[in-house]
């Protein structure tokens, strides 16, 4: 089993109007993927679709081999949502504790898991202090915390980086990379900056709900003779 | 256990929302203080004179909660002039009663306490016949509808704090969130009836305590019984409130629920007079929780009904409870279909 992910002709629309168009993707295990596009174009809604949180209108997501949905799959799934989901008047310790439980992690598994997901998003000196007290990049950190916080396969992380200043953005990345290359975590990001998608082993740029291109950002360059991915994406004419 | 950890955290959250937990358990009590005196119930001891009696009787009525007095002759206009809610005249075992009535709660409170007195002495009880000084039997009063103001209170608090806080759950995405982990459906629903519930049993308790022991409510029946009877309002309002929450986008959108469900429940739970309603009015009053909730309370505090009385209204309490949460674990289906 090569694909950590299996998308195919899946399409969804919402109220009439189609979001996705008709389309295929296929995500390979340990490595990062990134999604590329405009915001609007359908970035979450195809990231929802492979956590089990949007049912296509038609097509089949299979993910790690099981078909979506699936129970089983909710443990090997970190997904961190675009905006953050958090209980503010807990404390961060609170917030993951309760995300490590509803994973029944053992107690012990919990302290360690907490205080590994706590140190990778800087926010172990922070961990007393009630959410609403947070500021918004410590808020999109403890958001990625809990992503990882049950270990998971699988990491679907909504704009991770939005918010956070370029030293913490640097260590996240790092991490990642960590991930994919000592864990073999497959890890799918969906962003709208180009610098970012620079780092991704592959990407799918998307747009008006279609994969307008996809391939390695050194590829995509190579293909369309561009300096860089901005280029790209302004000779395909996804310009926005 | 997942549905522990929700609770656990449900707890948290409203222990750290002060504000809330104040309104939950302090608001009823100073609303139905309020009710109190504007109604106005026994504020003084209740005087009562007997005529003609035997004087067992007149012991043994000493026992009960008023103040007794035997005379030798007595009549309507002395009750005026004295201000005395009873005259119990007794003559060859038959017995008169003549009540003041000019606050049907005190009427009332003779009665009830006459009878409580009278068993513990005869061995069958007389018939009595009563007269009314003022009004009739039917004027009602506080004591009449204070039981059912404590299952609203509940139903009210319990519906708005829930519901909001489902809301809240959406509109900020941990609702999402929480479904993304491998909990089951039928395990947030389960974790927020228990949560919820748990605060509704101690609103609950202290109300009643409140309103039985402060304010001197009457509650003639069986204190588990009212409280078995509020946990399922509770659970009632707490379904009924998640329910429509998800009709709501915000905190004030579900504020405008009060005047739709809340406020037309009121005129159903025996404030106003149910006889005199037209036929399709009570059928009406029939679909909703709280008409049965006031009758199964006002018949357990005020004229003392057992389990086997009430326990149809109950019934349909828990039938009402179990349908919206079944909607309530199905609807939850839209977040993801597992
Ligand atoms: N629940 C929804 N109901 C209606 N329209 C939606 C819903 N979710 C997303 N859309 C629409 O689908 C399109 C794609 O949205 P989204 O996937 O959030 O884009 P992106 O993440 O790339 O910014 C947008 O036009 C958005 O308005
Ligand atoms: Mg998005």
């Amino acid at each position: 089993m090569k694909h950590a992910i299996v998308m195919e002709g899946i399409a969804k629309g919402f109220q009439h109007k189609r979001v996705i168009q008709p389309l295929d993707l296929t995500i390979e295990k340990g490595g990062i993927f990134g999604l590329l596009g405009p915001s609007g174009c359908g970035k979450t809604t195809l990231i929802k679709m492979i956590a089990g949180l949007i049912k296509p209108d038609a097509g089949s997501v299979t993910v790690l081999g099981m078909r979506v949905p699936n129970e089983a799959l909710l443990m090997e799934i970190g997904y961190m949502a675009q905006s953050d989901a958090l209980y503010a008047e807990l404390t961060g310790a609170e917030n993951l504790d309760f995300f490590a439980k509803l994973y029944h992690l053992s107690k012990k598994e919990r302290s360690e898991r907490i205080r590994y997901a706590a140190e990778i998003v800087g926010l172990t000196n922070d961990l007393n202090t009630w959410v609403a007290h947070y500021s918004g990049g410590m808020k999109r950190r403890l958001s990625l915390a809990i992503a990882l916080i049950q270990n998971p396969e699988i990491l679907i992380l909504d704009e991770p980086t939005v918010g956070i200043d370029p030293r913490l953005k640097r260590t996240i990345w790092q991490e990642l990379e960590r991930l994919r290359d000592e864990e073999r975590k497959t890890i799918v990001i969906t962003t709208h900056v180009m610098d970012e998608a620079e780092r991704c082993d592959e990407l799918a740029m998307l747009r008006e709900g279609a994969i307008i291109a996809s391939g390695t950002p050194g590829a995509l360059k190579g293909q369309y003779a561009a300096e860089s991915l901005d280029d790209v994406f302004l000779q395909i004419g996804g310009g926005r | 256990m997942r549905i522990f950890s929700l609770v656990t955290r449900i707890i948290q959250q409203l222990r750290r929302d002060r504000r809330t937990l104040a309104l939950f358990f302090l608001a009823p009590l100073l609303i139905l203080t309020l009710m109190y005196f504007i109604f106005g119930t026994e504020a003084s001891e209740l005087k009562i004179v007997v005529t003609g009696s035997d004087q067992p009787t007149v012991a043994s009525l000493k026992q009960a909660d008023f103040q007794v007095k035997a005379a030798e002759d007595f009549s309507r206009k002395k009750m005026i002039a004295t201000d005395t809610d009873g005259w119990l005249h007794v003559e060859h075992g038959k017995m008169e009663l003549t009540l003041l009535n000019d606050e049907p709660s005190r009427a009332k409170a003779v009665q009830m306490q006459l009878m409580l007195g009278l068993e513990g002495h005869a061995s069958k009880i007389p018939s009595i016949d009563s007269h009314y000084v003022y009004g009739h039997a039917d004027t009602k009063g506080f004591d009449t509808f204070s039981p059912m103001l404590v299952s609203f209170f509940v139903f009210f608090f319990v519906f708005l704090i829930a519901g909001i806080a489902l809301l809240k759950e959406r509109t900020s995405g941990t609702l999402e969130r929480l479904l993304a982990t491998p909990i089951k459906r039928y395990e947030i629903v389960a974790g927020y009836v228990i949560g919820y519930g748990s605060f509704a049993l101690v609103q609950t308790i202290i109300v009643v305590l409140y309103a039985v022991n402060v304010l001197d409510i009457v509650l003639v029946g069986s204190l588990w019984l009212v409280l078995v009877t509020n946990i399922l309002v509770a659970l009632v309002a707490l379904s009924l409130g998640t329910l429509l929450s998800s009709f709501a986008t915000s905190e004030f959108q579900m504020v405008q629920f009060i005047p739709l469900v809340i406020v037309p429940q009121v005129f159903f739970t025996g404030i106003f007079p149910l006889d005199g309603m037209a036929d399709w009015l009570q059928k009406i009053g029939k679909i909703m929780p709280l008409y049965y909730a006031s009758d199964a309370m006002n018949g357990i505090m005020y004229k003392g009904f057992s389990f086997a009385d009430v326990y149809v209204d109950l019934i349909v309490l828990v039938a009402f409870s179990a349908v919206f949460i079944t909607i309530n674990i199905i609807s939850l289906k839209r977040y993801r279909a597992l």
